[in-house]
């Protein structure tokens, strides 16, 4: 069983917050993250930043284009990896674009990360069919492997879609709750739990809902239909303000302890 | 006007994901997936309905003002010692190529019932194009820019307002091209029910790029029948620029069946070869993912795309479309760069030989032409675009 299975079949509801490697910087991101562990997050996704961010609002690419003015590399956020799992046993999972992946060469990256530790990845602009394609040409530099692949699902998405993305998925399926860009107001999708019914059909994984989802009584709504909640832009909104505070990894933990993680 | 596919090579790309041998696809996410698909079968539908081809046909002959001449080049073709002709897109409304594919897309999103449209602009011209075929059918039009190209652009930010449009500022990223569609993206998945985008060259995910290619393809057909009455053969030599990709493409695409007729894209050598100082990504770039498609990028080792240079603004951009790439992979296309010098001497040298001012991305392929001296060739240069936009960057130049 993958380590993310088995985080979802030991707590029935699970916390899920994002960040953006390198923002402000690499240390503080390693113990803004032990930081969020601490608070009582299950999984933690790690942005790994992209210069053309298509599918995140203002405050996500903001904190992108800071990140990369370090010029940070693949390598520098495997070993990020690496020094996390020696401290921490929540599920590690980086989410980013098709390009840097494609860059470091999809199937280097998987392996890599894997020995270090991360268990999953989501690739934003990656879809299954695309993915498939990649795995039926068979050449293993452009093949992840090794590591849990999570698809995302969208209220739109057409029932022949989600059981693509079901079954292309490992670990858990990420359903982003309304059409648009992460962090564009903070109700929750209507059609949510309705898309949540048709993906059951589908699939036994875990369900993560993300987008939009701003504080603890969101994060509650969202745990009485589904398996996680992912809270992203929120967080680093308060990063991207509180960073240039002497303790900002201590600042954030007790932001996520008082204002995301129901209590 | 028919839209259907002819040649055997034509027939076999894309294939129903949208791919180009390994190009092209669809990189997006996954809420852009249902509109694409939308967009991907009412396009199929329209294409095969010969009432939207006469729609097209109707508009194209009375509005865009088509066929457009295919112009003989005397004192160029004396110069070069080659027989030269120029396929004048510059006589289109609005001045350059890009309204046959403004012109298209609107059409289909009327049929769709969408009743806003949203576009990117890198220099304006696609920007203004669409501003102009929205005016046309009474639709609201909000076109996305980077803030750097609207300082470069100032005229056609007020050209494109005085059509009705919405310009909307992009404060990211690069300021460019570029981050002018992110934004439009964006817009687009949030906006999907009434909206429509229309982007501008055969770039982004299915069906864009093939959608793209079928309108611009008109530019080949008329040329070909053209130069078969004045010349009664086909030509040796096809000359485009190659930003996107869609000038070209709409050249070529008529001619790709055709083993006697050499092609070459010309892309933006800018002021060096350095990253970030040129636009040529079959020469400076590697393969990756930009806006939805598989191609060729310019980027940096750690896989973030490059910023780019150009003196014309059209050409200014660290992709390309992806059926190029498979024509550069192929074989069938050869392309060269022509860097931002060459491109002003040619401006300059059209302007006072033939009294026709090329824009600047069209000064490109001239440029490349002037490669060829006494050969002797049958050569056809896609005119892309009028030069009026571009008399006050060159007017700086001068000073």
């Amino acid at each position: 069983m993958s380590r993310l299975s088995e985080i979802f079949s030991n707590n029935p509801k699970c916390f899920v917050p994002f960040v953006t490697a390198g923002h402000p910087d690499l240390e503080a991101t390693e113990r803004i993250v032990l930081e969020l562990v601490e608070a009582g997050s299950h999984i933690v996704e790690i942005g790994i930043p992209f210069s053309d961010p298509i599918a995140d609002g203002p405050v996500i690419q903001t904190s992108s284009f800071r990140a990369l003015r370090h010029g940070y590399g693949v390598p520098d956020y495997i070993e990020l990896i690496r020094r996390l799992r020696n401290r921490v046993d929540a599920g590690l999972v980086f989410m980013t674009y098709m390009n840097p992946v494609w860059s470091y060469g999809p199937g280097r990256l998987a392996r890599e990360a894997a020995e270090a530790g991360l268990d999953g990845i989501i690739i934003s602009d990656l879809t299954p069919e695309e993915h498939l394609r990649f795995r039926e040409q068979g050449d293993p530099r452009n093949c992840v492997k090794g590591l849990d692949i999570i698809f995302l699902a969208a209220p739109t998405s057409s029932d022949e879609r989600l059981r693509k993305v079901s079954r292309a998925s490992g670990g858990f399926v990420y359903l982003v709750a309304r059409t648009g860009v992460t962090g564009k107001k903070s109700d929750v999708e209507s059609q949510v739990p309705a898309t949540i019914r048709r993906l059951r059909r589908y699939s036994d994984l875990p369900i993560a809902v993300g987008f939009g989802i701003t504080s603890a009584r969101d994060v509650r709504r969202v745990w009485r239909y589904a398996d996680a909640a992912v809270i992203g832009t929120a967080l680093v909104r308060f990063v991207d303000e509180h960073r240039h505070d002497a303790d900002l990894p201590g600042q954030v933990g007790l932001f996520a302890r008082e204002h995301l993680i129901p209590g | 006007m028919s839209l259907q596919n002819t040649s055997a090579f034509e027939a076999r790309w894309p294939d129903a994901g949208g791919h180009f041998g390994a190009y092209g696809g669809k990189f997006v996410p996954e809420t852009l997936m249902s509109p694409l698909e939308e967009l991907d079968r009412a396009y199929e539908e329209a294409r095969n309905d010969p009432e939207f081809g006469r729609e097209m046909e109707r508009l194209s002959s009375h509005y865009v003002g088509r066929p457009t001449p295919l112009t003989l080049a005397p004192r160029l073709s004396e110069r070069v010692g080659a027989r030269v002709y120029l396929k004048r897109e510059d006589l289109c409304h609005t001045g350059a190529h890009k309204i046959n594919n403004a012109l298209g897309q609107a059409l289909l999103a009327r049929r769709m019932g969408k009743s806003r449209i949203i576009a990117e602009t890198g220099a304006g011209q696609h920007g203004v194009a669409t501003a102009t075929v929205c005016a046309l059918m009474g639709m609201e039009c909000e076109i996305y820019m980077g803030t750097e190209d609207m300082r470069r652009q100032a005229l056609n930010v007020f050209r494109m307002e005085l059509l009705g449009a919405r310009v909307t500022p992009v404060d990211a990223g690069s300021r460019t091209l570029k981050d002018a569609i992110n934004e439009a993206m964006r817009d687009w998945v949030t906006h999907v029910e009434n909206t429509h985008y229309l982007l501008g060259s055969v770039l982004g995910a299915h069906p864009y790029p093939a959608m793209v290619r079928d309108f611009q393809s008109v530019i080949g057909r008329e040329a070909r029948r053209q130069i078969l009455e004045l010349e009664g053969r086909l030509p040796d030599l096809l000359i485009a620029c190659v930003g996107g990709g869609s000038n070209s493409i709409g050249l070529f695409y008529e001619f790709l069946g055709e083993p006697g007729v050499r092609m070459i894209g010309v892309e933006a050598g800018g002021r060096s070869f350095r990253l970030g100082d040129h636009a040529a990504r079959f020469q400076g770039g590697s393969k990756g993912v930009l806006h939805g498609t598989f191609s060729y990028v310019l980027q940096d080792g750690n896989g973030q795309v490059s910023h780019t240079h150009s003196v014309s603004a059209g050409l200014d951009y660290p992709s390309v479309g992806p059926e190029h790439a498979l024509l550069r992979d192929s074989g069938r296309v050869e392309y060269t760069s022509a860097d931002d010098n060459e491109a002003l001497e040619a401006f300059h040298l059209l302007s006072r030989l033939e009294g026709i001012m090329p824009a600047l991305e069209s000064s490109h392929a001239v440029a490349e032409c002037l490669r060829h001296q006494g050969s002797g060739e049958l050569i056809v240069i896609n005119l892309s675009g009028r030069g009026d936009k571009d008399v006050e960057t060159v007017r700086d130049l001068l000073e």
